[in-house]
């Protein structure tokens, strides 16, 4: 295992404590991505190229897209901006 | 023979108003019974706001945490429950892991003659240079069609869930007259920036994703990986031109025709070679000089099918999170 792999699997495990201790919904699904991201650059490290395909175009890709859909239908996402509209009235 | 009587006659009858009551046509209370007017409801507002004291004593004894022991002690039983409990199935998963056997020992129990026969006779029996397609598209091809229409099935259930239908009438129910039709008033309309990367980039994110489909059996990719770029890139298209450009092309219609003859193309291209190719039987289907594209046998027309049906899925997922609809 060389230093570039244990410093992916350092960032992965930080990437997946920070997604359950951040409080903003859109900020937990980008560091999401970002999570598919990496495992993505692991799994080319792990020789496996075809599943590096897959994970970057599903993982960061499609999924992350379908979840900010989501949080705009159930108006999760502009949530702080509206707070700071309120407090200027 | 009944005899006809004539209708004043027939209106005396006990029969007439007996039917008319259970038609519900005519009230027998309406207009010969007197109702007693009902006293409008009041509500008292002292009674009310001795029951909204009464309910926040109760709750500020339930919850008083600093005078309640019982309550403070299970708190921090449960905080030290919690903490045990994950200390505990950490160290059961690591121990777990630690008598796993290392990484490619010799004595692993995946290495057993099925590895060995499929990295050995692989390119000869199913003509694929890359292994991993040849296994799951031959070898296996039974699993993958289970995966399509487990991906299928998937699809059909979001479009239950999420798609808003019209009625007997033809007339939208009330939840989508609620919504906006397509979703882009909250958008920035039409912008340029994104316009413009959306032209440069679609067309090479779906020809690197059709490169992935038709090199499914020469190199990594296949058609699951591919078939999701493609997917992605329909999605970018969307986001920057609006459904009214995709909708030229890409219908409800599209979708249920191309994941119909996909999948049916699949199962009938697997049986028939289940029939010929199975229990040592020679498939009438060439494989190929092995690197060439047109090799492989069945791989890569399958690989194109499932390509199809997984680019369709993801559009139609986004389509469908989007307006309900495609």
């Amino acid at each position: 295992m060389t230093a570039f792999q244990i410093i992916l699997m350092g960032l992965l495990i930080i990437c997946a404590i920070s997604v359950s201790f951040s409080k903003n919904l859109l900020n937990s699904v980008l560091i999401y991505m970002s999570f598919s991201l990496v495992m993505s650059l692991l799994w080319i490290c792990l020789e496996s190229p075809d599943l590096a395909i897959t994970e970057a175009a599903v993982g960061a890709g499609i999924t992350s897209v379908l979840f900010f859909v989501t949080l705009k239908k159930i108006h999760a996402i502009n949530v702080a901006e509206k707070a700071e509209e309120k407090k200027d009235e | 023979m009944s005899k006809k009587r004539p209708s004043e006659e027939y209106h005396k009858t006990f029969a007439y108003h007996f039917f008319r009551w259970l038609s519900g046509e005519k009230d027998p209370y309406l207009g010969n019974l007197e109702m007693k007017p009902q006293p409008e409801y009041k509500t008292d507002s002292a009674l009310q706001l001795r029951h909204e004291k009464e309910h926040d004593a109760i709750l500020d004894k339930v919850y008083d945490t600093e005078h309640n022991k019982v309550l403070k002690l299970f708190h921090r039983l449960y905080h030290a429950t919690s903490i045990l409990f994950c200390l505990f199935l950490m160290a059961l998963l690591l121990v777990t892991i630690s008598h796993l056997p290392a990484t490619g020992a010799a004595q692993k129990p995946v290495n057993n003659e099925v590895a060995g026969r499929y990295i050995e006779k692989g390119l000869e029996e199913t003509g694929a240079v890359n292994i991993v397609a040849g296994m799951i598209l031959d070898y296996r091809a039974f699993d993958t069609l289970g995966e399509s229409h487990v991906l299928f099935v998937a699809t059909i259930t979001v479009l239950i869930l999420l798609r808003l239908d019209k009625n007997k009438k033809g007339e939208l129910s009330s939840l989508a007259k609620d919504m906006n039709p397509n979703d882009r008033v909250y958008e920035p309309k039409n912008d340029a920036i994104l316009q413009l990367v959306a032209t440069f980039l679609v067309p090479i994110i779906i020809i690197f994703g059709i490169y992935i489909i038709l090199n499914g059996h020469l190199g990594p990719g296949g058609g699951f990986s591919g078939g999701a770029v493609i997917g992605a890139g329909l999605i970018l298209y969307l986001n920057a031109f609006g459904f009214q450009k995709t909708e030229r092309f890409f219908t409800e219609k599209t979708y249920k025709w191309i994941c119909f003859f996909s999948l049916s193309f699949y199962c009938l291209a697997k049986s028939y070679s289940f029939f010929t190719g199975a229990n040592h039987l020679h498939s009438i289907i060439p494989k190929g000089t092995p690197g060439a594209i047109l090799s492989g046998g069945l791989i890569l027309p399958l690989n194109i099918a499932v390509g199809l049906v997984v680019a369709c899925t993801m559009y139609a997922f986004y389509a469908m999170f989007r307006k309900g609809g495609f």
